[in-house]
């Protein structure tokens, strides 16, 4: 620990250089190196989630049982989501935004970084705990990730360790909310106004304020599960008064914003990104800012729309009918704000531009499938059908997972002080790109034609498009590797990174040097 | 709030959070093993618990220290505000949830039983009339009381409602360096609350024996039990919390301009003070 810079007035912390060994990992205020082990930890996850996935897409290669138990298989698509969600990208954009948030608004570190850490090391807790049910008596969670009554209270020893699994990561996404949040209204530099925030400070304050909304809306349903199945309550039990769609409105209520809080911080990086290689400031950026807000608030009022077959009263089902589609139109202004800026730039297509031209295209196929799945008489034929798990695929693969990838790509010189390979990195955004539409664009088809979604078996005529999906799942999934690979080249060493690194980037993050010092800015930058 | 000041306060690393890992995992994990009737369940369940509060403490004591030698500023005040203030506003989204289940259970679930929707009760329960409180169509011949808002829940509304007043009146006495009033005002909050928890404790033992009015008494029941239970546990947290402001306020902490610790257990204390309110109204009186 060193006391170099004690002598001067400009800082009144007690630490400076980073430690030494594991102590350094374990013990950790800085924000950079919780991004680090936020990201890794996402990356960990994004493999063991991945490799959930080749096995559901191994055994729908073919119709019949083939590959695994259908009760494994059941295991699989439920741990596969929520290991998705909550360990790869939530964790994901928390690591971007540890890392970023603080260089991005000019501040020494986060606000509360010792809540930092500890939120960080829930997560590891939590995932000790769920993923341990799959080795439990009577296996894993297998009744959906949207852990629905009853079906979620007939499962074995694991269903305590899933309720207090979600509780943990729960305090940890709320614990790490509130240091980003306090982080974004008290740590800017002089001069940096709400309105001169980069975009992705900007989603990063309204999904911290969602996730700190809806969490503990989440953490109240898994607890009433938990009451109903040990402590004779009956919350979703109607012989004594309850209700199992009770459920699914308070699960809902979380779950609608909780799908907004994966891809607003996607919005953030984007807005960063075309700016950069289109060398043209963000258009419209206060309607952007409005957009983001707007959506923000529409995604407490919509969520009904999950369950329109579960049975509502008509005005409810027009109520969240209408209210959904409204959500198209804030996002349709961000889209065609992105269209804007590209407008008559000067667009080069280095990788983190290609996956954020991807995600604008990919994330807006998602989007218009969603405005389908929106239409509540039309819904009927598609709940639950392929087509809503092509539909999310597009949003969350080709969106939120692409974005992060843009991300890792354009800030990967400015944290490890060295260029990717970017000849190899154009061949995992070709390869990914192709072979995520050839995943999950068959879906669209096998969804419409009434494929149910959570099955291992299906009938026959669903063969081909399955076989298609499957070929594109494996070399989807094995593309990645070479992104883990991209990644521990580019940390280990590689052609030097100017601190500008990128010619059209704007930001405080650039006027660092690449690598950035631990603490980014011992005194505040001035912000014109 | 954008800073003027050219200076920053960055703390020094910590190895208590990372304490609370072992120590959540072994009480959730001891916890889960105990519901599914292993033996070992409760001895994990309590080391867990020794870890997780030995972090606490420990945590809150570097934090103390921190504070009392003076090395924060204006910033990291403004933070552990913001901070307290969120933290509170999820807890405000967790009563949410159970708030929620209560108006859903009185505004839908009960006509839609009793023949407003005529699928669900002619699927269900035909021709059965629910009112509130029930404990459902399943258990009408069960008998249960269900709990008056006079007698000891109003007393208790009384008990809340001054403790928030001697609260603020040690707050005001804070403000003016009166170290004496401080103490008896913060002695009276925590003995308002504990005279809270004691009548709470008697009244559900009146409610569990003399009145049959159980946790599976249904709908009722399990929102009966699990508001007001959830709302007993914050205020146990909250009185304990200004137990320990107490004993820092006799340890000569704090000063009239300098006192979040204070203002934090404070602002909690009356977080718990609206949500009694919101029980008193939406389970007992209405």
């Amino acid at each position: 620990m060193s006391s170099t810079t004690h002598d001067t007035h400009h800082e009144h912390g007690d630490h400076h250089a980073p430690p030494y060994g594991i102590t350094r990992w374990l013990f950790t205020t800085n924000h950079k190196d919780l991004g680090v082990l936020y990201m890794s930890f996402a990356l960990l996850m994004f493999f063991v989630g991945g490799a959930m996935a080749m096995v559901i897409r191994a055994e729908l290669f073919q119709p019949g049982l083939n590959v695994v138990d259908p009760y494994f298989f059941n295991q699989m698509t439920t741990m596969h989501a929520l290991v998705m969600i909550f360990g790869a990208v939530m964790p994901g954009f928390t690591g971007l935004a540890n890392w970023l948030v603080p260089v991005q608004i000019g501040a020494p570190d986060m606000a509360l970084p010792r809540v930092n850490n500890w939120a960080f090391w829930l997560l590891p807790a939590g995932f000790v705990l769920l993923l341990a049910t799959l080795f439990m008596p009577g296996g894993g969670p297998a009744g959906g990730w949207t852990m629905y009554p009853p079906l979620v209270l007939q499962m074995g020893d694991a269903f305590p360790f899933l309720i207090f699994a979600v509780h943990i990561l729960g305090i940890s996404s709320i614990m790490g909310s509130i240091n980003i949040v306090a982080t974004i209204l008290n740590m800017r530099a002089p001069g940096m106004t709400l309105m001169k925030m980069p975009m992705f400070v900007w989603t990063w304050l309204i999904t911290g304020f969602l996730i700190i909304a809806v969490m503990p809306v989440l953490a109240g349903a898994v607890t009433m599960l938990l009451t109903d199945q040990y402590f004779g309550t009956s919350f979703f039990n109607t012989a004594g008064g309850g209700d199992p769609v009770m459920f699914q409105h308070v699960f809902w209520f979380f779950g609608h914003p909780e799908v907004y809080i994966l891809i607003l911080p996607a919005f953030g990086i984007v807005s960063a990104i075309i700016p950069t290689f289109a060398r043209k400031p963000l258009f419209g950026y206060s309607s952007m800012v409005y957009a983001v807000a707007a959506i923000a608030f529409l995604s407490f009022i919509v969520w009904a729309h999950h369950m329109f077959t579960v049975g509502m009263p008509l005005a409810g089902q027009l109520f969240f009918m209408f209210a959904t589609m409204l959500i198209a139109v804030p996002t349709g202004v961000k889209i065609f704000n992105w269209m804007a800026t590209l407008w008559r730039g000067s667009i080069t297509f280095e990788t983190p531009m290609l996956f954020a031209l991807a995600f604008v295209i990919l994330f807006t196929i998602g989007g218009l499938s969603g405005l389908m799945l929106a239409l509540a008489p039309v819904d009927l034929q598609y709940h639950d059908t392929y087509f809503v798990v092509a539909h999310f695929h597009y949003v969350l693969v080709t969106g939120a997972v692409f974005a992060i990838m843009a991300a890792v790509y354009y800030w990967l010189p400015k944290w490890t002080g060295h260029m990717y390979d970017e000849k190899l990195a154009q061949w995992h955004f070709w390869l990914s790109v192709i072979s995520v539409n050839v995943l999950f664009f068959p879906q669209h088809f096998l969804g419409l034609a009434g494929m149910p979604r959570r099955i291992p078996d299906y009938a026959v005529q669903f063969t081909e498009f399955n076989m298609i999906s499957s070929i594109g799942g494996f070399v989807f999934g094995f593309s990645q590797l070479l992104f883990l690979w991209l990644v521990i080249k580019c940390v280990r060493g590689g052609e030097k990174a100017s601190d500008q690194v990128w010619e059209g980037a704007q930001g405080l993050e650039w006027t660092l040097p690449s690598p950035a010092p631990y603490h980014s800015f011992e005194t505040p930058p001035v912000v014109k | 709030m954008s800073q003027a000041e050219g200076s920053y306060y960055v703390p020094h690393e910590s190895r208590w959070p990372v304490y609370g890992v072992p120590g959540m995992v072994l009480l959730a994990a001891g916890f889960a093993v105990y519901l599914n009737g292993g033996d070992w369940g409760v001895p994990t369940m309590v080391l867990g618990a020794v870890i997780t509060l030995m972090m606490v403490v420990m945590w809150f004591r570097d934090v103390i220290n921190e504070s009392v030698s003076g090395k924060y500023n204006h910033q990291v005040d403004v933070s552990f505000r913001q901070g307290m203030a969120w933290f509170i506003f999820s807890e405000v989204m967790f009563f949410g949830a159970f708030f929620g289940a209560l108006f859903y259970a009185r505004v839908f679930i009960v006509p839609w039983l009793s023949g407003a929707d005529p699928a669900t009760s002619q699927y269900l329960w035909d021709s059965v009339l629910l009112s509130w409180p029930t404990a459902g169509p399943g258990m009408q011949d069960l008998q249960y009381e269900a709990m008056g808002p006079w007698m000891l829940p109003a007393l208790n509304t009384l008990i809340l409602l001054t403790s928030g007043v001697t609260l603020t009146w040690a707050h005001h006495a804070i403000k003016e360096n009166h170290r004496s009033k401080v103490v008896l005002g913060l002695l009276a909050t925590v003995l308002l609350g504990a005279t809270f928890s004691f009548i709470q404790g008697y009244e559900y033992i009146h409610a569990w024996h003399d009145l049959n009015l159980q946790l599976s008494t249904g709908i009722y029941g399990s929102l009966f039990y699990m508001l007001t239970g959830f709302h007993g546990l914050h205020v146990i947290i909250g009185a304990l919390t200004l137990l320990v402001i107490l004993l820092r306020v006799l340890r000569g902490h704090f000063t009239p301009d300098d006192h979040f610790g204070f203002e934090a257990a404070a602002w909690y204390w009356h977080f718990v003070d609206v949500v009694w309110l919101g029980l008193f109204v939406f389970v007992y009186l209405i």
